[in-house]
């Protein structure tokens, strides 16, 4: 009825090939888009903040970079925590080294630091394939971190090895630091996000994109019909790279705000962001949100409910929230193991024949 | 010779132990991966869980006490038995060919057939699974795991091994639970190979390694395969965590184990028994004699952790398949 | 539809959970799951049990009932962000974070929010000057004093002469870790002691690399910054080597029950710092006994009373309720809020007669802070392990750390803060 593509003419091209061809689509995109950046600033307090929502839009970036390196180019890594670190570092020396320098050219010459070092790490993939590559980007996350934390001069030689972000305005409003308000950095990320989700967007559905997606769904094939293997595949590990050094500088400067590099990009960081794309989707930008918002928000609702709601001790609750989350990937993935991407592209699918489904 | 040379076969010496504790982790990756080409994750968790169940029906402790006492108000903690160690471990045993059983029915069961990376996602979620419900269940405090091994240094090949190297020598050491569990991994693979090379079963396991399609229709349920082979890495996994649990207790950490691992698998590869033995044992000693000639004179220390996985990847390099993997034969 | 269920119920937890300005609320971030949930596990209880106690049998502080709010960190940081955002509107007057991470994320947070921030042996040490760091405290004693104390002790044994003794540190390879590394060296100039470094890369499970390299070296001591299971493979790696326990001091994270009991017999000796008392040997816990475990009000399982870290956070829980109770008497008004709450610790006395009157007597050290010193004097003790009794036994007073060496390189941190955040020296 109202999800339709009759009636809906196309007259051109353009028209014919834009991002989202159905009329209704297109206008929920937008409608989302206002409300994130008009409506929800008004709304947003400290908790919602830094509980939900600023994790929630960091992960959405550092998941889409890694969909595009695993989802579109089927590289998969299990680097993703290390790139995060360099980010972050990369930010730190660049705030305090330049105290100058705008804020979003540090966030984006931070991207641009990892960018080159998700390169270099990135060269083996032209010889080690599948669950061994995997293996090997680890190699990435654990010199990483140790090299962070061995090396003095990436935390400015500080007693004590953590690193803090100073306060940066951008516009006479802090971003960073500890004098921030809740909009003003809720703004600054959503701004990121959007640009760089629009730019994943349209880089996968251009001539890249679908290199990228031919080196993943059969390499040798792809290298025949003229593909060059060496330049796709680390284009992809650099633009991959290039996304998760801007989520971790932002993850950093803007949501943690201290960080010390064992704990805030550990290992653990980098499967997070893992399941955030399998659950998601794997090879959709959609997904890639849907997956972060799934990780970011899930433990925090079933902490609430058990503990706020139901008064559980803390522990148990906690005990619970993993069996739940445990549970409920397996669940996900018997239920539809290409994620909650497929979901929302199969309920489109009925929705577009409601309610004559015949 | 001088005293160094000998503290350098004495690195030598314990980094081929701390290999054999390697390969125990990585030998249930290994089984799980070449049967039914499932990534399991879950590995160092069933350890933990495995050495949780050992322990808790050791001392008698009551499952989901504190579930329990926290539901029903009451004051309940232990049976108040003490199990002998030999019948613990057998319940143990029961317990993870229990959860096999469970694992097939309610995961593996609705995945056949779905992309590796998907199976690999589902023992993560496993994983969560069990950690939570681990702790649920036998509680999060550290637990002592003694079911009798040897713990401490080896005095005799000390005093014996004195006098070679002079008085700044002290003798070789060797840890007594490193050489137990030498021997018992020489057993559980030499025991593991004759079990798929003698066995009825053990030739249906390898065929369905080979080729699950053409098993199938020889007649060998893939279904019951699938049980009996996370069965044997139940074991496998609760060798691992009797060996690493006596070492640190039986605690959550017990589970990052995994991670020693995974460097093992890529150089071994992951479809190989053998694989697993020796890439343990170049991991360990390669990670070690590092750290002893260059780590810790030169870099400042702790270099193992991420030195094993730079061995691996350059020995990847050059075999991208793994020391003992089959090779990838790749066709358009 | 489904999810605006799930919507709904979800901004009905987080929306309506509202302040209850009739209690002092004291937030609890705990850990009791994880990595370090064994050790969370006793500091969570010792804090919980101390404030039912106070509600149990005094009526509250100043007759206001206490509340405590726990919340699971997990001792993961993001976690912690959760918990300091979700409890700081309920009124939270003192935060007590149990993680070096979460302490240096939350420092600019609370001064900010005017909440006060007690980070007790842990956290940022030159938060100790309360001339930068307004609303963070880390009385009685942190990591430089630990390092001191421990060469202090050293010193003891040997007589007051380490010159050319070779003394070793075994580290968790993190920011945690490496705290000690500059007083020693400090240290080191001034006793003319030499000083080797062994770093244990997280999460510690192997370790005999560094082991082996302690064999050969054979060092006089050796010290441990440690945490989680590298404690106890530690202890245990020390016990098969033979090194000589009672030269192996740990610092006070790396000395509660759980790090000795699964090396067993072979951990007799071993040493740890500690900056309160040990054991159950106070009138304090016939009352806890009495007022919270028999009316079944316990927090966790109830089976911690008396351990180390139960202790730790028994003291800790005590020392926030001394400080509520100055801030009462500054602020002549029962009802404090945060900022009394910071004067409060600000001014607060632990002196002998205050601690006996709590059935608490020499529990921890007399000290009193002030305005430009929030750390306390830095005194701490030795305890050592008994492994046939399974105790803890206090073998040293609290000692005095070496003042000279350490204020000064606090002062040359927090300066270095002051100087990257633009804060202006207070208490001037």
């Amino acid at each position: 009825m109202l999800y339709r593509e009759a009636g809906d003419f196309k007259t051109s091209y353009s028209k014919d090939q834009q991002t989202f061809p159905i009329a209704f689509d297109r206008w929920g995109y937008f409608l989302t888009v206002a409300f994130a950046f008009l409506i929800v600033p008004f709304m947003i307090n400290d908790y919602w903040l830094n509980a939900v929502i600023l994790p929630f839009l960091i992960y959405a970036i550092a998941a889409i970079g890694l969909n595009i390196l695993t989802g579109y180019c089927g590289q998969v890594s299990l680097g993703t925590g290390g790139f995060m670190a360099v980010g972050a570092y990369a930010a730190y020396k660049l705030m305090t080294g330049f105290p100058d320098l705008n804020i979003v050219f540090v966030i984006i010459l931070s991207g641009g630091v990892t960018a080159m070092v998700g390169v270099i790490f990135g060269l083996p993939s032209l010889r080690i394939k599948g669950f061994y590559l995997a293996v090997a980007t680890l190699a990435a996350q654990f010199f990483l971190v140790w090299l962070f934390n061995k090396v003095p001069w990436f935390y400015n030689y500080s007693a004590s090895g953590q690193i803090s972000a100073p306060e940066r305005s951008i516009f006479g409003f802090a971003v960073t630091g500890a004098n921030t308000l809740p909009h003003v950095s809720y703004l600054f990320c959503l701004c990121f996000v959007f640009v760089l989700a629009w730019m994943a967007r349209n880089l996968t559905r251009g001539a890249n994109g679908r290199k990228w997606m031919a080196i993943r769904d059969m390499d040798i094939a792809a290298e025949i019909i003229g593909v060059n293997p060496l330049k796709t595949k680390l284009l992809a590990f650099a633009i991959s790279s290039f996304y998760i050094g801007i989520a971790g500088a932002l993850l950093f400067a803007v949501y943690l705000g201290a960080a010390e590099v064992g704990e805030a990009f550990g290992i653990t960081k980098s499967f997070l962001v893992l399941f955030m794309i399998i659950i998601g989707g794997l090879g959709s930008i959609f997904g890639s949100f849907a997956g972060a918002a799934f990780m970011v928000l899930m433990p925090v609702l079933l902490k609430n409910i058990m503990v706020g709601q139901l008064g559980w001790p803390t522990d148990l609750a906690a005990h619970f929230e993993f069996v739940i989350v445990g549970g409920l990937i397996v669940l996900f993935l018997i239920l539809e193991p290409h994620g909650l991407a497929q979901i929302w592209r199969i309920v489109k699918e009925k929705l577009r024949l409601w309610p004559f489904p015949h | 010779m001088s005293a160094n040379f000998y503290y350098g076969i004495e690195v030598f010496l314990n980094g081929l132990m701390a290999g054999v504790m390697y390969s125990l982790v990585a030998l249930g990756f290994v089984l799980i991966f070449k049967a039914s080409g499932i990534f399991n994750y879950a590995q160092g968790v069933m350890a933990l869980f495995a050495a949780l169940c050992l322990v808790g029906f050791q001392t008698g402790q009551i499952p989901f006490a504190h579930l329990i006492n926290a539901i029903f108000g009451t004051q309940i903690h232990h049976f108040g038995w003490q199990m002998p160690a030999l019948l613990a471990i057998i319940c143990a045993l029961l317990m993870m060919i229990l959860f096999a059983f469970i694992v097939e029915r309610y995961v593996l069961k609705h995945l056949v057939n779905q992309e590796p990376i998907i199976l690999f996602m589902a023992t993560i979620g496993l994983a969560y699974f069990m950690e939570g419900f681990g702790d649920l269940m036998w509680g999060s405090d550290i637990k002592k795991l003694d079911v009798g091994l040897p713990q401490g240094g080896n005095v005799w090949l000390e005093e014996k091994t004195a006098s070679l190297g002079g008085e700044d020598f002290y003798g070789f050491y060797l840890d007594n639970l490193d050489i137990w569990a030498t021997i018992l991994a020489a057993i559980l693979v030499t025991s593991l190979v004759l079990f798929s090379q003698y066995t009825k079963t053990g030739r249906a396991l390898r065929a369905v390694a080979d080729d699950h399609q053409a098993a199938l229709s020889v007649g060998i349920s893939l279904r019951t395969i699938w049980v009996i082979v996370w069965s044997i890495a139940g074991f496998v996994a609760l060798v691992a965590g009797i060996m690493w649990g006596s070492k640190s207790g039986v605690q959550f950490s017990l589970s990052l184990i995994a991670l020693k691992a995974l460097p093992v698998l890529m150089l071994g590869g992951f479809t190989s028994i053998p694989g697993a033995i020796v890439g343990g044992l170049i991991i360990g000693v390669g990670e070690k004699m590092f750290e002893f000639l260059i780590g810790a004179p030169f870099l400042g220390g702790a270099t193992e952790n991420w030195f094993a996985y730079m061995l691996a990847l350059l020995f990847l390099v050059f075999r991208p398949q793994g020391l003992f993997g089959e090779k990838i034969i790749e066709r358009v | 539809m489904k999810l605006s269920k799930i919507a709904a119920a979800f901004v009905a937890t987080t929306m309506v959970a509202s302040p209850v300005l009739a209690d002092l609320v004291f937030p609890s971030l705990s850990y009791r799951t994880g990595p370090y949930g064994a050790n969370g596990i006793p500091f969570a209880d010792g804090y919980a049990d101390y404030f039912t106690l106070v509600n149990e049998r005094d009526g509250g502080i100043g007759g206001v009932k206490t509340k405590v709010i726990e919340c699971e960190t997990g001792y993961n940081t993001e976690k912690g962000v959760e918990c300091y955002e979700s409890t700081k509107g309920e009124g939270s007057l003192v935060y007590q974070p149990l993680s070096t991470g979460m302490t240096y994320q939350l420092i600019p947070k609370v001064t900010a929010d005017g909440i006060p921030m007690h980070t007790m042996g842990y956290g940022r040490t030159s938060a100790a000057n309360g001339k930068v760091f307004s609303n963070v405290f880390n009385y009685p004693a942190n990591y430089w004093n630990g390092a001191s104390v421990a060469i202090n002790h050293i010193l003891a044994e040997n007589g007051g002469d380490i010159k050319g003794k070779k003394i070793g540190l075994v580290y968790h390879n993190s920011a945690y870790g490496k705290e000690p590394i500059r007083t020693l060296e400090e240290l080191a100039k001034k006793h003319g002691y030499d000083l080797s470094l062994l770093a244990v890369d997280h999460p510690g499970q192997e370790q005999k690399s560094q082991w082996l390299q302690i064999r050969r070296e054979k060092p006089d001591y050796v010290l441990m910054w440690g945490w989680g299971v590298m404690n106890q493979v530690a202890i245990q790696e020390a016990a098969n080597i033979r090194y000589p326990m009672e030269n192996f001091i740990g610092i006070w994270w790396s000395g509660s029950e759980n790090d000795v009991i699964p090396a067993g017999a072979a951990a007799n000796g071993y040493k740890a710092l500690n900056m309160h008392a040990v054991g159950n040997d106070f009138p304090v816990f016939g009352d806890i006994q009495k007022y919270v475990v028999d009316a079944g009000k316990a927090a966790g399982a109830g089976d911690q009373v008396g351990t180390v870290l139960y202790n730790r956070g028994l003291y800790a829980a005590m020392l926030a309720v001394e400080a509520a109770k100055t801030a009462q008497e500054i602020h002549g008004t029962k009802d404090i809020t945060a900022v009394m709450m910071r004067d409060g610790m600000e001014a607060l006395d632990m002196n002998a007669a205050k601690m006996a009157g709590l059935g608490m007597a020499g529990f921890g050290p007399e000290f009193k802070v002030t305005c430009e010193n929030h750390g306390g004097p830095g005194l701490g003790s030795v305890t050592q392990w008994d492994a046939a009794a399974k105790k803890w036994t206090q073998i040293s007073d609290f000692g005095p750390s070496d003042m000279d060496v350490i204020g000064a390189l606090i002062m040359e941190d927090s300066a270095a803060f002051a100087a990257e955040n633009n804060i202006a020296e207070r208490c001037n």
